[in-house]
């Protein structure tokens, strides 16, 4: 048995180290540990409530409009105010055009230098070496190298289009409870909508493509990296005032089986995790008090649960648990008539894997930039966009979204007019949790198991397989 | 370092004959370091505390954009983010540059660095199955390093994890250095996050002209050098107290809270993502260059 650590995990969000053993070639056992702490459910504590939607959007810099969305809907709910038509589509986006950004950056600038050959200067070296490790053919890979330079111009766009509504990005003055800050008028809408064609333009013929093109390549990961195969979405880009539909649709699929999402049925786990043995808790309740050194701890990641079993969540989740129809090169791939409809479920098991949580971004990616289309034409220039939203001397509620790498939420009670309790989970907690206190692992930990390592002094499979939940 | 003297210039917003310059201007210093290096200066970006907000800031740049500033200006040799390595040969390679251009090369920092419980809240590596602390790792690298680049308010005064309470005992880069008696220049970007320009133009002055002047707190005076209200397109709204009563409407956003009168910061100028928007326009101004904004301007949409 050999154990093999890697900290830093490098090309993510955070800092993460992966611990596993390694037997016959294959991953045996895992750990994921997340290093950081840095207490914002403590330091929002005692503060005005609308500063919570600044606060909590450092949580990410590359997904602030996810915690940005959380939050205002949570004091949403604790203030008792809903946005009007014109607030609930700038939201949408906002965040939307984040998705663009994110799932862009995300494939070709964290994801795709464990697959294709980058120049041989910094940052692109020091790298893996290895017979079998870059296998694009070399006019792919070039193009490929291509697109990772014109990729850096896109989601560059991708957040101008964005700060339209959002005021500026990274961490986005646009988010108030109550809707948005932004008046709508006939100029941005234009603006914005040019801008999104481009960006469409390359998802689809470049992105979307490449995407299917390495999955070629690489088929053999499409059956590595199974994990529990539970998925959950709290749903998110409300479709209409009352929040009757979403595009991607809230649920839970548990052990093949769909259920209707219930919020009571989270729990947080701190067993393995660095804070004081407090219970499994549902967030409404939950409690941070770090501990750094506890004994059997590993991580400073709580363990999310639902009905007390760990589900993945991210566009694979909500790709799997929407299940709607995908992109033509969905039907290449799977050599099914162009005139027939291939869903996501049509990928059956291949979806839970390495390269099928690669499809579900590039595919999810795609859908949102159709749907940012017809949002924008709904837009009603010279209505308000927001409505007022006094602070109450008590309030308490949660705000549920999905951020690009998965499901957001953040709980708050308000006493005396100040943030009484705060608590947030965010998608990597969920992804990357550590065990729990029935011992069962975590999505990613999970998804290690079986994941083939051949050559333990550069175990690219691991990195591929972690990379691909985005963390 | 390829970047031309006019793209430098319209960076800084300038027009040729206002750029400031300090006393500790090394005038061939930029020139004498691509001849020893043979080739971009080295750049070694680390991240504590912090939320990766700056990088991706600096990624949105527009002239030089992130393409240029990667293969054109600087060689950066570890940065976690973009890199391919990872694990120990990551963090080998980042010490193996420090001493190779011992001297030479310069030290980014992004995030707030954590001191409590001796460093375990910030762990950002292994060597030899032991745990390097970005706040022993910042004090090793430091010591080599030319100059420290504390990119965005976290790594310059200690930021969001420094709020009250400061769970972390969370601090800035230049305080670290301090208490250590390490003398390696630092320069502050505040910035919540900092504008790319900021940023890039920071990394640019350094290497055609040296440090740039610098004010009480340690930022370039080129960048931080007037209050947003000074400039602010509102400031006759103010004048005659129109007052905005909710986000949307004409007028001076004093009453909704802007900071605006006690925030250093030139987005009055250059806006943000390529002069798309801005803070004030869309909204109001949370004073985000400031040390300690978090609680000194709180409650954010409440005057002061």
């Amino acid at each position: 048995m050999a154990r093999i650590s890697i900290d830093p995990v490098t090309r993510i969000e955070g800092h993460l180290k992966i611990e596993v053993d390694v037997k016959g070639g294959k991953v045996k056992n895992s750990w994921s540990h997340g290093l950081l702490f840095r207490g914002f459910e403590l330091i929002l504590k005692g503060r005005d409530p609308r500063d919570a939607v600044q606060i909590t959007q450092r949580i990410c810099g590359v997904c602030p409009t996810a915690h940005g969305t959380a939050s205002s809907r949570a004091l949403d709910a604790a203030f008792g105010v809903k946005p009007p038509t014109n607030g609930r589509i700038i939201r949408n986006l906002i965040l939307g055009a984040n998705y663009i950004q994110s799932h862009i950056l995300h494939f070709y600038h964290l994801a795709a230098l464990d697959y294709v050959k980058g120049p041989g200067v910094s940052p692109f070296i020091p790298r893996y070496e290895g017979p079998d490790i870059y296998r694009l053919p070399p006019a792919v890979n070039q193009k490929a190298v291509e697109g990772y330079l014109k990729a850096l111009e896109m989601r560059r766009k991708a957040q101008e289009m964005l700060a339209i509504f959002g005021g500026r990005m990274p961490h986005v003055q646009g988010f108030i409870p109550g809707g948005a800050t932004e008046p709508v008028t006939p100029d941005k809408i234009v603006n914005y909508y040019w801008r999104l064609q481009e960006l469409k333009e390359f998802v689809e013929k470049i992105y979307l493509p490449t995407v299917y093109v390495v999955g070629k390549v690489y088929s053999e990961l499409f059956e590595v990296g199974r994990g529990h195969r539970n998925v959950l979405s709290y749903g998110v880009f409300p479709l209409d005032d009352e929040e009757k539909d979403f595009l991607l649709k809230p649920g839970v699929y548990t052990k093949g089986k769909d259920y209707p999402l219930y919020v009571a049925k989270i729990t947080e786990s701190v067993k393995r995790s660095w804070y004081e043995d407090v219970g499994d808790r549902n967030p409404a309740k939950g409690v941070t008090k770090v501990k750094p050194n506890k004994g059997n701890g590993y991580s400073f990641i709580k363990a999310p649960r639902y009905n007390g079993l760990p589900h993945e969540v991210g566009p694979l989740a909500r790709m799997w648990i929407t299940n709607p129809v995908l992109s033509k090169e969905a039907n290449k791939f799977l050599g099914v008539p162009m005139d027939k409809e291939v869903r996501m479920r049509d990928l059956g098991e291949k979806a839970f894997s390495i390269m099928g949580r690669h499809v579900a971004r590039a595919e999810e990616c795609y859908l949102v930039a159709k749907a940012l289309e017809k949002w924008l034409s709904e837009l009603k220039p010279g209505d308000p966009v927001n409505v007022p939203a006094e602070v109450p001397k008590t309030g308490e509620g949660y705000g549920l979204s999905e951020a690009p790498r998965g499901s957001v939420g953040h709980w708050i009670k308000i006493k005396d007019g100040v943030i009484d309790h705060y608590q947030i989970i965010a998608p990597t907690t969920w992804n990357a949790s550590p065990r729990d206190s029935k011992g069962q692992r975590g999505p990613i930990e999970e998804a290690l198991i079986g994941v083939p390592v051949p050559d333990p002094r550069a175990p690219i499979n691991i990195l591929r397989l972690v990379r691909a939940f985005d963390p | 370092m390829k970047v031309s003297r006019r793209q430098f210039l319209k960076l800084c917003g300038l027009s040729g004959v206002a750029l400031s310059v300090s006393p500790t201007l090394l005038p061939k210093f930029a020139e004498a370091l691509e001849r020893a290096l043979g080739g971009n200066p080295p750049v070694i970006w680390i991240q504590g505390a912090g939320c990766t907000g700056c990088s991706v800031s600096l990624l949105n740049a527009v002239s030089p954009d992130i393409q240029d500033i990667l293969l054109k200006i600087i060689s950066l040799k570890f940065h976690p983010t973009v890199m391919a390595a990872q694990g120990e040969t990551a963090i080998d390679y980042a010490n193996e540059m420090a001493s190779k251009y011992k001297g030479k090369f310069f030290l980014v920092v992004e995030g707030a660095i954590p001191t409590g419980s001796h460093g375990a809240f910030c762990v950002v590596g292994e060597k030899g199955g032991k745990e390097v602390t970005i706040v022993d790792w910042t004090k090793d690298l430091a010591k080599k390093a030319a100059g420290v680049l504390a990119f965005g308010t976290c790594a310059a005064y200690g930021g969001l994890p420094a709020a009250k309470p400061n769970p972390t005992n969370a601090k800035g880069v230049g305080d670290i250095l301090k208490e250590a008696e390490i003398r390696t220049p630092c320069i502050n970007v505040p910035g919540c996050p900092p504008h790319p320009d900021w940023m890039a133009g920071t990394i640019a002055h350094v290497l055609l002209y040296g440090i740039p002047e610098l004010d009480e707190v340690g930022r370039p005076v080129l960048f931080y050098g007037s209050l947003v209200h000074d400039n602010c397109p509102y400031r006759s709204y103010f004048e005659e107290e129109e007052f905005c009563e909710h986000f949307g409407e004409t007028g001076c956003r004093y009453e909704l809270g802007c900071k605006g009168p006690m925030s250093h910061c030139d987005s009055w100028k250059r806006k943000w993502n390529n002069g798309v928007n801005w803070c004030v326009e869309n909204a109001l101004c949370i004073g985000c260059t400031e040390p300690n904004f978090w609680d000194e301007f709180a409650p954010l949409y409440e005057p002061s």
